[in-house]
């Protein structure tokens, strides 16, 4: 049994990382999960969190703000709308998504305000779990 | 013939052209690297997503359940042209080869009967299109405050779009760019992103696998088929920045060379006529010599 597998993260502007991997924490739209070589088949849209790589060759951590993560067996490709390593992530960068959200929910409909309104707290999850505060 | 001093002066204002052409040139071909390399870096993304969501599309097309994005508001009558161009000119037929497919594409549908309606992202597309299809202008996107297109600019744009498409504006929307093929080809190109449209998913090892799908198929779908608008423009501006650098390469390279050309002429002209000076000088001197 393999105990690696090919992990990307590309956002629309840049790849981040193409790497081998042993297993990668995903912030999934429906709760966290951790991939692993050979884990079935899987397409799950993501929330804003924190992406976590543990590799051979050390351990990385990205911020993403959404997007979807395809799992097959033998790798893990991860499209983010955006993503920062989180030794990029200052306060700065932190209130662009802040700000970003706020926006979206600004014209929001009754349709999506729930899910504008989840996004905001995530990115704020986010930001508390990496030692950032969000100004309100 | 011209005397000496006005073409002394044209032959000045000739390599002061050559000058500028010159510098705009060198600046096209750092910009081209960089858009090149940002055409380039944007490719991978843009790619998996049209796959992975191009399979989800084609399983769930049929079912009465389709998103609006993907299914269509079941009529072609009102058709949005996306012309998108550059925010300057200088750039040889980059502007103009884009806006003639826009052209004619917008001739052919008043000409079936189908309502047009035109938006203009860069300046220069709008210039041209206005005399001919001003009535049909219902928006514009300036760019020309941004120096490198980012995401950000696709989600605005793309945003728009899918806003005026929920508001019934338009059924149908195109995209018109040039794609990069290299500094001296640039393809004009057509692409229809509202209702979404893929190329169809490579038969074989790609269609075997079955995913699970989290939250849902549908909810998936939904989420992500705003983003392939964004995605599909994005990679649209990206091709059209790195096009209009090329193109503006080669057209100075040319303008260069041209210049070149025109100061050998006006050179050989010059010197021809100071000889003729000369000439005529002496045999002033000689004979009116000969004449005491």
């Amino acid at each position: 049994m393999a105990d690696t597998m090919q992990f990307d993260l590309v956002s629309p502007e840049r790849s981040l990382a193409s790497l081998q991997a042993t297993a990668v924490q995903l912030p999934g739209a429906d709760g966290d999960l951790t991939a692993m070589p050979n884990h079935a088949p899987t397409i799950t849209t993501l929330r804003p969190g924190i992406v976590r790589v543990e590799a051979p060759e050390g351990n990385a951590e990205f911020a993403v703000t959404g997007g979807f993560a395809e799992i097959t067996a033998v790798g893990t490709s991860i499209l983010a709308e955006r993503a920062v390593p989180v030794s990029e992530m200052t306060q700065d960068v932190l209130d662009g998504f802040v700000s970003d959200a706020a926006a979206a929910s600004q014209n929001a409909t009754p349709e999506n305000l729930d899910e504008l309104a989840k996004r905001s707290v995530d990115i704020e999850a986010m930001g508390s779990e990496l030692g950032l505060s969000v100004k309100s | 013939m011209a005397n000496l001093k006005d073409l002394k002066n044209r032959i000045q204002s000739v390599k002061n052209t050559r000058k500028i052409t010159k510098a705009m040139q060198m600046v096209a071909a750092a910009k081209l690297r960089r858009a090149q390399e940002a055409a380039e870096a944007g490719r991978p993304y843009a790619e998996r997503f049209n796959a992975v969501l191009g399979g989800l599309a084609s399983a769930s097309t049929g079912g009465d359940s389709a998103p609006k994005l993907l299914a269509g508001s079941g009529s072609d009558q009102v058709h949005l042209l996306v012309v998108m161009t550059a925010e300057r000119g200088l750039c040889g037929g980059f502007n103009s080869s884009i806006v003639k497919l826009a052209r004619a594409k917008a001739a052919d549908l008043l000409a079936s009967g189908k309502t047009v309606k035109i938006l203009t992202v860069g300046k220069k597309g709008r210039e041209q299109l206005r005399r001919e299809y001003g009535d049909h202008m219902i928006g514009h996107v300036d760019l020309s405050g941004v120096r490198n297109v980012g995401y950000d600019n696709a989600q605005s744009i793309a945003n728009d779009l899918i806003h005026r498409f929920n508001e019934d504006e338009f059924d149908i929307a195109t995209i018109f760019y040039n794609t990069f093929e290299s500094v001296i080809t640039q393809v004009p190109t057509q692409k229809q992103v509202i209702p979404a449209s893929f190329d169809a998913p490579e038969e074989g090892a790609e269609a075997s696998t079955v995913y699970d799908y989290e939250p849902s198929e549908e909810g998936i779908l939904k989420t992500l088929l705003p983003s392939g608008v964004a995605t599909q423009v994005f990679s649209a501006l990206l091709e059209n920045a790195a096009s209009e650098q090329g193109a503006r390469m080669a057209a100075m390279d040319n303008a260069t060379r041209n210049a070149g050309e025109m100061i050998d002429k006006l050179t050989i002209q010059y010197n021809r006529s100071r000889q003729a000076v000369i000439t005529n000088e002496l045999i002033e001197i000689i004979s009116g010599a000969e004449a005491l």
